[in-house]
């Protein structure tokens, strides 16, 4: 008989999506998908409003990378008022580097939070361990010191958010043209040296180093099913820089193939002449893809493990010995595989708190130039702003009129991007843990999620969009009055 | 409580739910050490899993908190329905699909005690402000009107039995269910999560001060 599999909701991830999979009389996988179910609406109801609402309202997009959608919303804030990077003015150094500052925190807490909180506990426990366990409670259970290490490295990077954007969650420091505030000696020193409550900077770099062990000991235990497991190809896509390293606030859009050949690289300001989306019936989250290569051949993938196949160096030094393992181990080529990108991640939680380490000892962080006043007449009204959210590349576009007043939003976030190569991902483990099995247990179900967690998607981002009402429901309150109706 | 029409889907016939089939059994010095605990389920409806990291961002404390307290159903374990009776049950997010509706409502069946956390849940918060907007405007812009539509093809919008259906407003969740406690915030602090959960598992009455309430 045939028949349908469905995981619903998925979960160790942010948002709703459910994953169904047709299995034919011969067991056969016919098709396996993530549907994502949710919608909000942002791109609409943003209408109308002062443009420099929108960094405000729409980092609540997103409750875990909201510096990547306040910093974006920032940068296109600026080419409006005249000051940002379609301009030749430009905001001031202390006003980007504490942006930056505030997004390698970002970068930090939120790797630690998907990696450790998420991943960790099914690398230690295996994806067929019981669903109560295979969590960060069991791991709690399991090894409770790591756990301890994991929860103040999160905090560390939390209240250095607080520190540059003035709260932990949805914060309010940057503002066109630049920033409302800079870091003071005092504030500095204390992530640099830690105190009572925070650890210093030394021991994020020692905790941030465990992760990455924590994945070798998983390798070196699971080689070959690390090495096959959602073998997914795509194109990769990250900003770099003038040298073709990652850059994860500003830089041009570079594409690469299998063989690391440059297949585009744009300023991000020309993205509508370069990407189309396609919408599927099935799922409210679209497949962007690159308009002259088509959606088999022009799919992106975007976050860690794009980053870490595209970047040729880092910076900074036990990043860069991590990333040389890894291109190495790789031979050269990028890497498809999805559980690469967990290596990727841990890599890129070493990165950031070096990024931060070298930026808490910048003077410029101390200093007062914070905004650059724009005139009215250097006002266009029109901006796209694009940075490297921890989950991948994510893009804000906005205009307004002479008022001031938003007219039109377009967001194109990073698990977006990955919509295509997740899917594949998907229908790649499902064919491997699910194809020709008469009997389905739980386990292999997880295997699928594992699949998708390995992205760190994010369906709450995705679903900014609002969509279809397909069928009419009426939901009455506690004495009958309609409430609602849902329509098709 | 809300008094809608939809069926709830079931595994009838050849449809299998991933948390319907035999699971590993737990370990049982693992299920020891849950054993006499405070049942808590957390789930997020439409909002930005923020008030959820809240949660995390009690910090340390958490470990305290622990001591008392297991996690059943919630978006950082994989029990994905509630599989016993709670006594808490943490809600972040508004209702905008029947999926919402549903699971609120299992919730609250399956709850003693029912927290709005955060101002989507409280309010409706920001994902309400589409309320404000027409649909068919909503459509068309999302759809139809989107600059990277593809060219040469039918613009279509997303329409499928899998899909939930989307509520045409987004709703407070003490407009579908009562709800006990209210945690305004977007998001409340770490501290104020921490305080309401401290007062309930030590058995005392809730006591949200206005100085750690934040509307912001």
């Amino acid at each position: 008989m045939s028949r349908k599999l469905v995981i619903d909701p998925v979960t160790r991830i942010e948002g709703h999506g459910k994953v169904i999979i047709q299995l034919d009389d011969n067991n056969k996988v016919t098709d396996a998908k993530l549907l994502v179910v949710e919608f909000r609406g942002f791109e609409k109801f943003i209408q109308g409003h002062p443009y420099w609402e929108a960094p405000m309202l729409l980092q609540r997009i997103c409750g875990i990378c909201f510096v990547s959608h306040h910093l974006c919303g920032a940068k296109v804030l600026d080419d409006m008022v005249g000051v940002g990077y379609s301009t030749h003015n430009l905001i001031t150094p202390t006003a980007e580097k504490m942006r930056r500052l505030g997004h390698y925190a970002q970068q930090l807490q939120s790797h630690a939070t998907a990696y450790f909180y998420c991943i960790v506990p099914e690398m230690m426990m295996g994806m067929d361990a019981a669903p109560e366990m295979r969590n960060v409670l069991g791991l709690a259970t399991a090894n409770p010191a790591l756990v301890k290490r994991v929860v103040m490295l999160r905090k560390w990077g939390q209240e250095l958010i607080q520190a540059v954007l003035g709260k932990r969650m949805h914060g309010i420091s940057s503002i066109p043209g630049g920033v409302n505030n800079n870091l003071t000696a005092e504030v500095r020193d204390r992530f640099i040296n830690g105190d009572a409550t925070i650890p210093s900077m030394a021991q994020m770099l020692e905790y941030a180093m465990e992760g990455l062990d924590l994945f070798y000991d998983f390798h070196e235990k699971n080689r070959a099913m690390v090495d096959s497991f959602g073998d997914a190809p795509a194109l990769d896509m990250c900003l770099v820089d003038d040298n073709g390293d990652v850059d994860y606030y500003h830089g041009k859009m570079r594409i690469i193939d299998n063989d690391k050949n440059i297949v585009r690289e744009l300023d991000y300001h020309d993205y509508l002449s370069h990407f189309s989306e396609a919408t599927e019936e099935w799922s409210y989250m679209k497949f962007p893809f690159l308009k002259e290569l088509g959606r088999e051949k022009g799919s992106v993938r975007v976050g860690p493990l794009a980053r870490v196949n595209v970047t040729k160096s880092y910076s900074t030094p036990l990043a860069q010995a991590a990333l040389e393992k890894f291109h190495a181990y790789n031979k050269g080529k990028s890497s498809n595989k999805a559980l690469h990108t967990n290596w990727a991640r841990a890599i890129e939680i070493i990165h950031s708190a070096e990024l931060i380490s070298a930026l808490l000892s910048d003077p410029d962080l101390q200093k007062d130039q914070l905004v650059v006043t724009a005139t009215e007449a250097m006002w266009t009204g029109e901006g796209v702003g694009v940075v490297e959210a921890p989950r991948g590349t994510l893009l804000h576009h906005y205009r307004a009129n002479k008022e001031g007043n938003i007219t039109f939003a377009n967001l194109v976030v990073a698990t977006t991007q990955n919509n295509q190569v997740i899917n594949r991902t998907v229908r790649s483990v499902a064919q491997d843990y699910l194809g020709g099995k008469a009997e389905i247990t739980e386990g292999m179900m997880n295997a699928i999620e594992v699949g998708i967690r390995a992205f760190d998607p994010c369906l709450s981002c995705a679903t900014h969009a609002l969509g279809d009402m397909p069928l009419e429901v009426t939901l009455l309150d506690a004495k009958g009055n309609q409430l609602d109706e849902r329509r098709k | 409580m809300s008094n809608h029409t939809v069926k709830i889907p079931s595994s009838e016939g050849n449809v299998i739910f991933s948390h319907e089939l035999a699971k590993t059994p737990v370990d049982a010095a693992f299920l020891a050490s849950q054993e006499g605990k405070i049942k808590v389920s957390m789930i997020a409806l439409v909002g930005c899993w923020g008030c959820t990291l809240s949660f995390l961002d009690m910090d340390e404390r958490i470990f305290s908190l622990l001591e008392k307290v297991t996690i059943l159903r919630s978006s950082l374990t994989d029990v994905k329905r509630i599989t016993e009776r709670c006594v808490v049950g943490f809600v972040e997010g508004g209702v905008a699909s029947e999926e919402n509706i549903e699971t609120l409502e299992h919730y609250r069946e399956n709850c003693d005690i029912l927290i709005s956390v955060g101002a989507c849940a409280v309010w409706g918060g920001v994902p309400s402000m589409r309320n404000l907007v027409s649909l068919t405007e909503c459509l068309e812009e999302a759809y139809i009107h989107s600059p990277t539509v593809v060219a040469g093809v039918i613009p279509i919008i997303p329409n499928h039995p899998d899909l939930t259906k989307i509520t045409t407003k987004v709703y407070p969740c003490h407009e579908v269910v009562k709800m006990d406690y209210f945690i305004p915030g977007c998001p409340p602090n770490g501290d104020a999560i921490y305080k309401v959960l401290d007062d309930l598992v030590n058995g005392r009455p809730v006591d949200l001060p206005t100085s750690m309430n934040r509307y912001d």
